[in-house]
């Protein structure tokens, strides 16, 4: 094994360049390290003004997503080896607003999250004595959609959201199904209006590129056709019954 | 001054979170905003993996948990603040569940429980094995809710504004843009968390570089207990991942080079084929880390590339336990290991995980400097004694936010809007805003990296202030990190720009470790006697007449140490033997 790989890895720093260029480095070539450790390899020994975002390396925190050759990837869980002899290519993720070097601007996605009302919602309004029972049938119904760590892959990865930044998005729509699953919770009525706008789920066109790029198997994709479902048999209700079927 | 709110909480984790609801519940008129250095959902509680103790079970009692804590902290936890952290877990508990937390269940839909190290009773509840990661999601999620609830997501706090001994607020960095802001409080909450990197083997994520002990070791706020410093028993090498002890909660067992258990040539008890409660494998971490020392120096441990391990056997568990129970051991052992716990042993080694000192506070989260208060890892009131039993952190975060939450809403409540005269404070913030701009961000390169001294650092803490310790390796270590704290004002930053400017960052958080890392290795010199996690050669009994008392280090007007003892808090449990296994 060659004992050094290169990294192309881009670079902007909006107060003096126009636009993002592409700087190399040569990193030891290590059989357990990390994309990740090669670029801290970098901003600790090889030039410290390189900026990314990276914190629990241990792929739960969700901070370091960045496109690797391309491909959207959780940097503390990609591994230098799997792309040697090189280079490997670093550039931060797709579809969003480039801060500086390798970090991008996720206010879209935070601002989204309040959107679709991620909490349980309650009709009665006392508080219940001791723990609400669940069964463990009835949270393997929503458990998958609880494991999303917001890295952001998906954003990346969906087409859609390329072109409309509008589209609430995968992991948004994948977290309200996560709450309307949830035995818990008697909000879906509440979440409907912001899934069935024009950017809610409709905008989908089932691309599963975001399945696809999901570290952590929530399936988005699966969460989007199964609402689409939903929602359809409650339109349908509207026409049916008379006061909304809700 | 750019912002004001009534109470500002620096820290969007576990702590904060809960803090902060704990505030808009208490007094919905209340201004309050979190700061934190990264977005909340990114905090470190996201990496808490086995579990949170309350107790919850008929034959189970506040009591046996309490004395399970007191006992494993070796009887320096102040004994009435774990009666009511015991009494209050339970509570935090169920309204985690009510805000929609995915505990493990029974069949009949009741939450689960599991064993855990150090617990005589079965009372630690669990989300998998990912509950840290479940438990922040759920309190940030909900958070949402509150829409009083103002937030300056990447903001880096850089200090507090201290004038007629209170604090009037912050100076903060957002680190999109490099602006630097006032952000004036009548209280302010300290919930950044634990300190692990000053050490160079740790499960603490990148950010936890102790900012909230130091912002309030330099306003003049004691710090607590900060020699007693955490090994988990069963890190993975190179990456210091941690392997839950749910693990070993499940039945896992500890190996040395000869496949042989040897924790019961420790005093821990016998070998038994399943877990037995506060036995072998279910010990205290303290005990455990100790014993792979000694293991390590009889040649009975494993070498490899990355130092040397004994071996973590969960096979005999099967894979269906392992995919329902512990399914991120396995996915962190296939990913970071390439190996397969079903069927392969995982190499692991004491790690640096936890912090029991910190910021001391009353049993209500309040600091002695007025307006101040802090929860969670940061925070030392303290429950955690000389060694903190897993599966507590959790639900002291939670009980504690909640109370330093409450506390905070009613001093701020009672404080006049105006707070009367801001010049000297409007003058300490022009001040750091001077030290931010030019002689950091505006500082000649060419000298030493921040990574040199921050490596030479963490080298100097495992050497001195490890598993074991001495007035020799400690002498060492205080001389090394005197030498670094004078080469710091010479530390290169190459870069100048404004926009996310992480090299600065680093700067003033190796600046905030190195004062954090004196802290720890001056209470530890101080302290002549071997108790919990603080482990003397040349003292190597518990001494209960000297020092059954907490370590409070002050930092005088000359920047030098200064350390009182105040007595534990004894209320029903007279200091006794730890017995496990027997």
């Amino acid at each position: 094994m060659a004992r050094s790989i290169t990294m192309q890895v881009a670079r902007y720093r909006p107060d003096r360049e126009a636009e993002p260029t592409m700087q190399s480095y040569d990193v030891p070539l290590r059989k357990d390290w990390a994309i990740l450790d090669g670029l801290n390899h970098i901003k600790d020994e090889l030039d410290g003004t390189l900026s990314y975002r990276w914190s629990c390396r241990m792929g739960i925190c969700g901070s370091c997503g960045m496109t690797v050759n391309g491909e959207p990837k959780l940097t503390c869980a990609t591994f230098l080896t799997d792309y040697a002899p090189g280079p490997v290519r670093v550039e931060p993720l797709r579809n969003f607003p480039v801060v500086r070097d390798l970090v991008v601007d996720i206010g879209d996605f935070m601002a989204k999250l309040s959107v679709v009302q991620p909490w349980i919602i309650r009709k009665d309004e006392e508080t219940p004595d001791g723990e609400y029972l669940q069964t463990p049938a009835e949270l393997e119904d929503y458990k998958q959609f609880s494991m999303c760590i917001n890295c952001m892959l998906c954003y990346s990865a969906c087409p859609i959201y390329g072109l409309n930044e509008h589209f609430l998005g995968p992991a948004a729509i994948a977290l309200a199904q996560r709450y309307n699953l949830d035995s818990r919770d008697q909000g879906s009525a509440d979440r409907m209006d912001a899934l069935s706008a024009s950017t809610g789920v409709w905008d989908c066109t089932y691309v599963g590129e975001c399945s696809t790029a999901c570290p952590k198997n929530v399936d988005p994709a699966g969460a989007i056709q199964r609402y689409k479902l939903t929602a359809a048999t409650e339109t349908l209700k509207s026409f049916l019954m008379p006061r909304g079927g809700r | 001054m750019t912002y004001t709110h009534d109470i500002v909480i620096v820290g969007g984790g576990g702590a904060g979170l809960r803090a902060a609801i704990a505030v808009v519940e208490a007094n919905p008129q209340l201004s309050v905003a979190i700061i934190s250095k990264v977005y909340p959902m990114r905090s470190h509680t996201v990496s808490a993996e086995g579990g949170a103790a309350a107790v919850i079970r008929a034959e189970d009692s506040l009591d046996e948990h309490a004395y399970d804590t007191i006992s494993g902290g070796d009887w320096l936890c102040d004994q009435d603040a774990v009666e009511a952290f015991v009494d209050e877990a339970p509570k935090e508990m169920l309204r985690l569940e009510n805000w929609g937390c995915p505990w493990s269940r029974e069949p009949d839909g009741r939450v689960a429980v599991r064993p855990f190290g150090g617990m005589k009773r079965i009372r630690t509840w669990f989300a998998a094995d990912k509950t840290g990661f479940h438990l922040l999601h759920t309190l940030f999620q909900t958070s949402l809710k509150y829409e009083e609830i103002a937030r300056y997501d990447e903001w880096f706090v850089t200090k507090l504004l201290v004038e007629d001994g209170r604090v009037r607020g912050v100076v903060a960095i957002e680190l999109s843009s490099g602006r630097i802001e006032t952000i004036t409080a009548k209280a302010v909450i300290l919930c950044t968390g634990g300190c692990g990197r000053v050490f160079p083997f740790t499960t603490n994520a990148n950010i936890k570089t102790g900012d909230g002990m130091a912002l309030a070791y330099r306003a003049g706020a004691p710090l607590k207990d900060m020699e007693f410093v955490q090994y988990h028993p069963t890190g993975l090498p190179f990456t210091g991942i941690l392997i839950t002890e749910a693990a070993r909660a499940e039945g896992g067992w500890l190996l040395n080079k000869d496949g042989y258990r040897y924790l019961q040539d420790y005093d821990l008890g016998t070998p038994q084929p399943g877990p037995v409660l506060r036995s072998m494998e279910l010990g205290p971490r303290d005990r455990l880390s100790q014993a792979f020392v000694k293991e390590m120096e009889k040649g009975r441990t494993i070498d490899t590339p990355y130092g040397q391990v004994v071996h973590l056997d969960l096979r005999h568990l099967g894979a269906k336990l392992i995919n329902t129970k512990l399914p991120m051991v396995r996915e962190l052992c296939l990913d970071y290991e390439k190996i397969d716990p079903v069927k392969d042993l995982v190499p692991v080694r004491p790690v640096v995980h936890y912090m029991m000192g910190g910021v001391s506070t009353d049993i209500h989260g309040a600091t002695p400097l007025d307006g101040l208060y802090a929860a969670g890892e940061v925070a030392c009131v303290s429950i955690n004694g000389a060694n903190r039993l897993g599966s507590n952190s959790l639900p002291e975060l939670l009980v504690f936010g909640a109370r330093a939450g409450r506390a905070a809403a009613e001093f701020a409540a009672a404080q006049p809007d105006d707070g009367g005269d801001w010049s000297g404070i409007l003058t300490q913030a022009e001040d750091e805003r001077r030290r931010l701009e030019r002689d950091l961000r505006g500082r000649e390169g060419g000298g030493e990296r921040v990574s040199t001294i921050r490596t030479e650092m963490q080298a100097a803490m495992e050497q001195g202030a490890g598993i074991y310790r001495s007035a020799d390796s400690m002498a060492k270590c205080a001389d090394a990190l005197q030498e670094l704290r004078e080469r710091l004002p010479g530390v290169s930053i190459d870069d100048h720009t404004t926009t996310f400017n992480t090299e600065l960052i680093a700067a003033l958080e190796l600046g905030l470790m190195l004062d954090v890392a004196e802290s720890i290795v001056h209470s530890a010199r101080l302290r002549e006697e071997s108790r919990g996690a603080h482990q003397r050669t040349d003292f190597p009994e518990r001494d209960d007449v000297r020092y059954l008392a907490h370590s409070l280090i002050h930092r005088s007007a000359d920047g030098s140490p200064r350390v009182e003892y105040p007595p534990v808090t004894i209320t029903r449990w007279p200091p006794g033997v730890r017995v496990y296994g027997r």
